[in-house]
């Protein structure tokens, strides 16, 4: 059974039809935890975050306190929130910039104050049309309301926050490549080192960039203690987080439960989470943390949801999402598509990545769509090995950035979870699945 | 004399203020070129390339990486459906496919009264309303053949005009608060605030 005592950390409005306004924000405990952090001196700020232990929500989990330290001192440095969310199946942060902007906006404030930073900037994909819309309403009403501009509710604190659209490129979820962005080039990721944003980040200058869903926790987390974040989940992963549930589920949606207390199955199944799976199907593979990560066979849906339970079973959870295939999908037609994807948002620096996700996606195409050879098989494998040597878990890394290790991970998954599958494939001369 | 016209020129001109790099502003302006014109024309880029202090050639190399802006002129309304693995599993190819028929153009192509363009996306973030499906980036969630085309059928009739702009125009929230402004006192207040600041952590790191 699923443990669901926890209480709601970031989605404490979601039964709100008016979750975004400042006036229900308000009525419901809004910018306290604000004005409470201004009473502190920012180290203090800083220390409850540490407390707390928050791992990074955006996708390589890095604890958002170490990432504040790592922030070089200077005279000017830089905020940059990330709410580019393009990874496959992933839509919690989708949720929290629509329905509890102001809940961001707190955040970011809280965080620049803790990092003595006065200039912000939330990157929103282009594609959050309504998203971009409500946080800068929140952000209007914010400067309104005295939580924004020069001395912050009387204080000596001031911050400004600019809303910045992307323009749709699944790259610019990579942060040095969404400072690129931000500064108005084409998203190419930076390399590392000398590019760590903490030293040389936005314009050259120390810039912190952290996850929609990281800045959403630090409200609470200001107003109840870092130690009282820390009290959830186990180990490593404390606190709580949103899981986006989807694919073959009867409810599939963002969920926010305790780290580490519960399991994929718990989250699939329980009646006050996914429910199920449509038809009483059989669970054939889930994909726990986006399409980056390794695929999960229905052995392993026991494992607990934590940062380090699911990387001992080499995978990772990633950003968050979780989908479901149930036993008619076709896993060679999924791993084709997962490759398609990564094949078109390669942003085409690094030669194994760009030339890679086209070649194997070619191939994954005609096995999955006829014409498939036998030995297209290790091929796929042999190209897989190419991008990221031995093919291991965490990947070995031949790019620049993350997304050319990151396209072995489902089709390596496919044939080495259901091989059988792709023999099939090719010796009917394609896909029979209905 | 500027090509964009008036309201655009306006936005413009605060956007270029909010960044500390007038470059920085690309993305956003490109946004507004488009609003005014749909898509990105050449009198467009010309514009944002004397905004941002760079050259047509860099501005169009920029805009070309990014799927949202347009270098050709689409319809009025661009319909994307998303085929990613969350919506592939719940029929995105299928409706796709369908929204070809209905719309009678090929997927990145545009129906004959230059109404609409067919697109087909990745993941839109909107995974639980499987398939997705957007219209000028606004999430219609029509996950059937049947819904899809009410919608259409409804835009159409120009019912949805409110809900869903002209292809371009991206965010209808206009900026108003926190502008960076050069009165005194404003310039005043910023640097006594920035020096209490810096005294303080100066102090605070003996």
């Amino acid at each position: 059974m699923a443990v669901l005592t926890a209480p709601k950390i970031v989605s404490s409005r979601r039964d709100f039809d008016d979750s975004y306004t400042l006036k229900r924000y308000l009525a419901t405990g809004g910018y306290e935890g604000l004005k409470k952090a201004l009473t502190l001196n920012p180290e203090k700020v800083c220390a409850e975050v540490d407390a707390a232990s928050l791992l990074g929500r955006g996708g390589a989990g890095f604890p958002a306190g170490r990432k504040w330290s790592m922030l070089r001192r200077a005279p000017l440095s830089y905020l940059v929130v990330n709410g580019d969310e393009s990874e496959p199946a992933t839509f919690k942060d989708h949720y929290l910039v629509e329905r509890d902007p102001h809940q961001l906006v707190e955040g970011v404030i809280i965080a620049a104050y803790a990092l003595q930073v006065t200039q912000a900037f939330i990157f929103l994909r282009g594609e959050f049309a309504l998203g971009l819309e409500r946080v800068q309403s929140a952000v209007n009403e914010a400067y309104k309301h005295g939580a924004l501009g020069e001395n912050i509710f009387g204080s000596t604190f001031s911050l400004d926050i600019v809303v910045h659209p992307g323009a749709g490129a699944y790259i610019c979820g990579e942060e040095t490549s969404l400072l690129e962005a931000l500064e108005g080039k084409r998203g190419f990721p930076r390399i590392k080192p000398p590019f760590f944003p903490a030293v040389n980040g936005l314009y050259g200058e120390p810039t912190v960039v952290n996850n929609v869903e990281t800045m959403s926790n630090l409200p609470w987390i200001i107003s109840n203690g870092g130690a009282a974040f820390a009290a959830l989940g186990e180990g490593r992963s404390t606190g709580t987080r949103l899981f986006a549930l989807a694919g073959n589920v009867v409810n599939p949606g963002v969920y926010e439960i305790e780290m580490v207390k519960n399991t994929f199955r718990d989250l699939i199944f329980d009646p006050a989470l996914g429910g199920g799976v449509p038809g009483n199907k059989k669970v054939k593979a889930i994909i726990p943390g986006g399409v980056s990560a390794p695929w999960f066979g229905p052995d392993l849906l026991d494992v607990p949801l934590g940062a380090d339970e699911v990387a001992g079973k080499g995978s990772m959870l990633g950003s968050g999402s979780v989908v479901v295939l149930d036993e008619d999908q076709c896993m060679v037609r999924a791993a084709w598509r997962i490759t398609k994807f990564f094949s078109r948002e390669s942003c085409g620096q690094c030669t194994p990545c760009r030339e890679g996700s086209g070649w194997i996606e070619r191939v994954m195409y005609r096995l999955e769509h006829g014409g498939g050879r036998m030995e297209d098989i290790d091929l796929v494998l042999d190209l897989c090995d190419n991008i990221s040597p031995g093919l291991t878990w965490p990947p070995q890394q031949t790019t620049i950035c993350v997304l050319g290790p990151s396209i072995p991970s489902a089709v390596h998954s496919a044939i080495s979870m259901f091989r059988q599958e792709f023999i099939e494939h090719v010796e009917n001369g394609g896909c029979t699945h209905v | 004399m500027s090509y964009f016209n008036a309201d655009i020129q306006k936005r413009a001109a605060q956007l270029l203020s909010l960044y500390p790099r007038r470059r920085s502003a690309m993305l956003p302006l490109l946004h507004l070129a488009q609003e005014q014109d749909g898509y990105l024309s050449e009198a467009g880029i010309e514009e944002v390339a004397t905004m941002t202090g760079t050259t047509p050639a860099d501005v169009r190399g920029t805009a070309a990486f990014y799927d949202m802006f347009h270098l050709e002129p689409v319809g009025q309304y661009v319909v994307g459906v998303c085929t990613n693995i969350a919506c592939l599993i719940a029929g995105g190819e299928e409706l796709l496919e369908h929204a070809s028929k209905k719309l009678g153009c090929a997927v990145g192509g545009t129906s004959s009264d230059g109404m609409f363009t067919l697109e087909e996306t990745e993941c839109l973030a909107d995974c639980n309303i499987a398939p997705c499906v957007q219209v000028n980036h606004r999430y219609v969630r029509t996950t059937t053949p049947d819904s899809f085309d009410a919608m259409i059928g409804e835009i159409r009739e120009g019912k949805r005009t409110d809900e869903i702009p002209p292809h371009g125009t991206l965010i209808r929230v206009r900026r108003d608060g926190g502008l960076r402004t050069n009165e005194p006192e404003v310039v005043e207040a910023r640097a006594t605030t920035l020096k209490a600041r810096d005294a303080r952590v100066a102090k605070e790191q003996k």
